[in-house]
């Protein structure tokens, strides 16, 4: 096992590899927000006459019976809050060293964000 | 526990707060922890400020149209161009990290280069809203 996962000559890794996962994900998540960032930037650049109706348009448009403003809008949203976990954990595992207090702001970090997809969740399927 | 054949590296625990201040870091080193500083203010800021204000702009004319009361108050400003700036930032030095990852500007000339652009970028761009969020045009 060990000589197969050896990385250079000096490193062995070992672990589950859920870093590798995690450093996937990230990127993962971050592309998609990327692109739905320039989808509604350029929905915003190229909708004349801005204004509140063709704003929320963004969110609520159908396509035929369905609901894909409020799809891509939830897919993103839910890409952002696995994005900021992996990336407020990591600031955790860097500066706070007792496991204890770790834990308890890492279990803090999960419901700031879990409620925050709730919030939201909310405030968009009850358009 | 990890497994490392070489020597156990060197730790610096301690540092004081003057001496971070002082501690010269490159453009790609200040963007780097500009990159964390910006994501962890987002992060506190999502369901405080983000989510609230994403709700006033969908939920109905009126709401939306409070808005821009909201935004009058010269701290509300101020915290809305931050954030401006936090997500400009993660953004563009989020898109530098995608590209180094696909091995594209690793060397060290133009990995100073392209954190310099980060800069430029998410800057003017922090520029162009802010003066729109200020209402000079």
């Amino acid at each position: 096992m060990a000589t197969q996962e050896r990385v250079g000559t000096k490193r062995i890794v070992v672990g589950a590899h859920y870093g590798t996962f995690d450093f996937i994900v990230q990127r993962c998540t971050a592309v998609i927000m990327a692109i739905y960032t320039l989808v509604l930037f350029f929905g915003v650049l190229f909708t004349s006459g801005m204004g509140f109706e063709s704003w929320q348009n963004l969110f609520t448009f159908h396509v035929g019976v369905v609901p894909v403003g409020q799809l891509l809008a939830t897919l993103a949203f839910i890409s952002l809050t696995w994005h900021a976990w992996i990336g407020v954990r990591d600031i955790w595992m860097d500066y706070v060293k007792p496991a204890g207090i770790r834990l308890l702001l890492q279990v803090l970090t999960v419901l700031w964000l879990v409620g925050s997809i709730v919030y939201f969740a909310k405030v968009l399927w009850s358009l | 526990m990890s497994d490392s054949a070489s020597k156990p590296r060197p730790q610096f625990r301690n540092i004081s707060v003057p001496q971070i201040m002082s501690y010269r870091l490159p453009l790609a080193g200040k963007s780097s922890i500009l990159h964390r500083v910006s994501g962890a203010l987002l992060f506190l800021c999502l369901p405080l400020v983000i989510v609230p204000l994403f709700a006033l702009s969908v939920t109905s004319p009126e709401t939306y149209a409070s808005i821009a009361e909201w935004v009058s108050n010269p701290l509300c400003k101020l915290v809305l161009l931050v954030l401006i700036w936090g997500y400009l930032h993660h953004f563009c030095a989020g898109i530098r990290y995608l590209i180094l990852d696909l091995h594209i500007g690793m060397d060290k000339v133009s990995a100073q280069k392209s954190a310099g652009l980060v800069f430029g970028v998410s800057l003017a761009l922090t520029l162009v809203f802010g003066l729109k969020l200020f209402g000079v045009w």
